[in-house]
């Protein structure tokens, strides 16, 4: 069940305004437009309020009231460009914060209040640090936007129980059911001044008497009809949208729509000289259902063709079932398009360009952990003396040790053999590999290679390389010294 | 008089025909893969150029490899290794394609193959690799693939035969423990054991790596077998004494 709260701020503007000129915090002074030849009131601070002056009153009256009365002029669109700095803000709050002209915010708290404690406390930090900033606001969560919107602006206490929309309502005046003037007053006339004097009346008689907006209002407020809100989400800078009129349920057209959005992206990459690493391609479901496929690049690229070969047998993954309404191509990861492998195997761009797209298909296909290139790292211990290259063209800090000789294949996990050997420093006379017995007709070794006490544990390997009578070439060590016990052999390599 | 200047001419005429169709067959060798797409011929291969028609050691070709022994598999990797190194000498990129992380990058610089020109590429099922060893023989970029697979029928080797044809890119193709030797549309197929390695007169200890060396066919040329080591700067023919090379001595600490 989603939660929504409402957050209303009373005195928006004035608030702001006093924020910006502290002269006005402590004088009564109203926001005023000219309305037909007159100057009307749009909005007033709490001192003003306080004498009985409210929004929609002539200005000159309320002189005649009260002869101090400060007057600003109303700049049209402020409080919507204040409000959606205020919803920036509010994003640390929940993801999913909606602007609700003229002065409040919606957010959407399902998944959120819980990390402040209870969704009372929720509210109450928002109060405390908008306080802090010098807004004054009156906020509610309820099972619906209406619900929510209602108790902030009319309601007594703050959270609307999963549900209980009806009860919290019933005692409210009709203008909490955020309907239009003509319609409060004609409600007024009849005497119908509380929520629950008209709500259990059929649906039609009051879809005739008052117009299709009140029974719409209460199947909102009750959560019987879905009411949207438009989130004011932090803009990600790399994304391209595409809509469809109708819903493409086809691989072919969404192919289609994915290479308009490639092509679309890697003009704006062109103009900034970027390139793309990291993309993501969602695709939005008529039944609300998000889906989406990622691809990542090795380097670079904003050539849509190369892009849209990675995605291609994504594509597939996808399930559009009725049909896709929405597509939307994200770039979260974007870099300078550099020329830098070229220098490593000194080929030209051309051929550069190629192998980087060669492999960014291949990772595409068999996972980006299948491509690895090897440095040298600075250890003895075989199995630490090389590390994969991050990024793949990652230059080397220090040379191959060419010194000792080393196998060309090395086994993964050294494999333990049963030896025949002279004390204490022979190498093998026998070895038994894989019920295989071998005899050793030339040696070199050892070479001792002490373990890293710093990153493991254990002893050290006495390593030698060994011929049989065929000529195959083996690595063997002892791990250890003979004590006590009989050392163990292993096999970990086998030479050229 | 006339009758010498007609017999001059013959044998002139003859001899230009000899060298057209030389110049045509090594035209045809080209066209088939069999020459050397790149340029000149390199002096490394001397030992195994003469088995290849024009005695020119192809790039731009499938070269098939067979092993069984996890120990021939190792000589047939360093050979490989080998050949590649005197294939990039003037720089380039390798990608060696397998089906796990066997090859141990250390070791490769010992035969003149740069470690950090070579790019890696792991994947397990056939199909992947297959398709992995196609698209990178296909790309120009490249100059040497090497590809361990353990099946390759004859249609999949032909699709790799034409993307090198197209692309000049040379590809080695290693098959350990194959269910059967079946035909492939590979330019050559070798096969490397390993044998007692070179030593010197009475020194101790293992010698330079040794193999014997079998091309078993080779397309319009002439199958061999050599008995052939590495130095670590070049193959060194195995029966004669190599010539004492102080370096080895004189081998770091370590």
């Amino acid at each position: 069940m989603s939660r929504y709260a409402s957050i209303w701020f009373p005195f928006l503007l004035a608030e702001y305004a006093a924020r910006k000129n502290p002269v006005l915090r402590e004088v009564p002074f109203v926001f005023a437009s000219p309305q037909r030849g007159r100057m009307v009131i749009d909005s007033v601070n709490l001192l003003a309020m306080d004498k009985g002056i409210r929004p929609g009153m002539v200005l000159a009256d309320c002189k005649a009231i009260m002869p101090g009365l400060e007057m600003v002029k109303t700049e049209p669109g402020r409080n919507k460009k204040l409000l959606h700095a205020l919803a920036g803000w509010c994003i640390r709050y929940t993801p999913f914060v909606a602007v609700d002209l003229p002065d409040g915010l919606i957010f959407d708290t399902t998944g959120c209040t819980h990390l402040w404690g209870s969704e009372i406390a929720y509210l109450e930090n928002i109060k405390t640090k908008l306080a802090v900033y010098g807004y004054t606001v009156r906020t509610a969560i309820a099972d619906t936007i209406g619900a929510a919107w209602a108790v902030a602006h009319f309601g007594h206490s703050p959270v609307v129980k999963s549900g209980g929309q009806f009860a919290a309502l019933r005692d409210l005046p009709p203008a909490a059911l955020r309907l239009d003037p003509s319609v409060l007053v004609r409600l007024e006339k009849l005497g119908l001044r509380r929520i629950d004097s008209f709500i259990g009346m059929p649906r039609h008689a009051l879809r005739r008497r008052f117009g299709q907006a009140l029974p719409s209002r209460i199947d909102q407020v009750l959560g019987h009809k879905i009411e949207l809100a438009v989130p004011v989400k932090p803009v990600e800078p790399y994304q391209e949208r595409l809509c469809s009129i109708e819903p493409i349920a086809s691989a072919t057209g969404i192919s289609i729509a994915l290479r308009q959005l490639l092509q679309a992206l890697c003009v704006r990459f062109e103009n900034e000289s970027l390139g793309l690493r990291q993309a993501v391609f969602k695709a939005y479901r008529v039944d609300g259902d998000v889906q989406q496929i990622e691809i990542g690049t090795g380097h670079s690229s904003r050539n849509p063709a190369h892009l849209f070969k990675l995605f291609e047998h994504k594509i597939s993954t996808l399930e559009p079932a009725l049909g896709f309404e929405l597509f939307v191509l994200e770039a979260p990861k974007v870099e300078a398009v550099t020329q830098e492998q070229a220098v490593i195997w000194n080929a030209s761009t051309q051929d550069d360009l190629k192998v980087a797209e060669l492999l960014d298909r291949v990772a595409a296909r068999t996972g980006p952990d299948s491509v690895s290139r090897y440095l040298p790292a600075e250890h003895y211990w075989p199995e630490r003396s090389v590390k994969k290259a991050e990024p793949l063209w990652e230059k080397p800090v220090s040379g191959w040790r060419s010194g000792s000789p080393r196998p060309i294949h090395l086994l993964a996990c050294p494999e333990s053999v049963e030896v025949t050997a002279v004390v204490p420093d022979y190498p093998p006379l026998f070895f038994r590999y894989k019920n295989k017995l071998y005899s050793v007709v030339k040696s070199d070794g050892p070479e001792r290679i002490e373990q890293e006490w710093w990153l493991a544990d254990g002893f050290y390997r006495d390593y030698y390389c060994v011929e049989d009578e065929n000529g195959a070439r083996y690595w063997l060590f002892r791990l250890g010294p003979y004590d006590k016990e009989q050392p163990k052999w292993f096999i970990h390599g086998f030479f050229a | 008089m006339l009758n010498i200047t007609t017999n001059d001419k013959k044998v002139q005429a003859q001899s230009e025909k000899r060298e057209l169709a030389k110049r045509l067959q090594a035209e045809i060798n080209r066209m088939q893969g069999l020459g050397n797409i790149r340029g000149e011929v390199k002096a490394g291969f001397a030992p195994f150029s003469s088995a290849f028609p024009g005695n020119v050691f192809p790039t731009g070709a499938i070269h098939e490899f067979i092993s069984y022994e996890p120990a021939d598999a190792a000589s047939t990797s360093g050979f490989m290794a080998a050949l590649g190194g005197l294939f990039m000498k003037d720089g380039g990129l390798c990608v060696w394609v397998g089906n796990g992380t066997k090859v141990f990058p250390s070791a490769l610089s010992h035969f003149g193959l740069g470690p950090d020109r070579i790019v890696f590429i792991n994947a397990s099922a056939q199909r992947d690799l297959l398709w992995i060893i196609e698209e990178t023989l296909k790309c120009e970029g490249i100059t040497l693939v090497v590809g361990e697979i353990k099946e390759l029928g004859f249609t999949e080797s032909r699709r790799l035969q034409l993307a090198v044809e197209r692309s000049g890119v040379t590809g080695l193709v290693h098959r350990h423990k194959p269910r059967s030797e079946n035909a492939v549309a590979c330019t050559s197929r070798w096969k490397i054991t390993s044998r007692p390695s070179i030593v010197y007169d009475d020194l101790p200890g293992m010698g330079y790596s040794c193999w014997d060396v079998e091309l078993l066919k080779v397309r319009n040329g002439r199958p061999g077998s050599w008995q052939i080591g590495w130095s670590g700067d070049g193959f060194v023919p195995a029966g004669r004494q190599p010539v004492a090379d102080s370096s080895i001595f004189e081998r770091q600490a370590g």
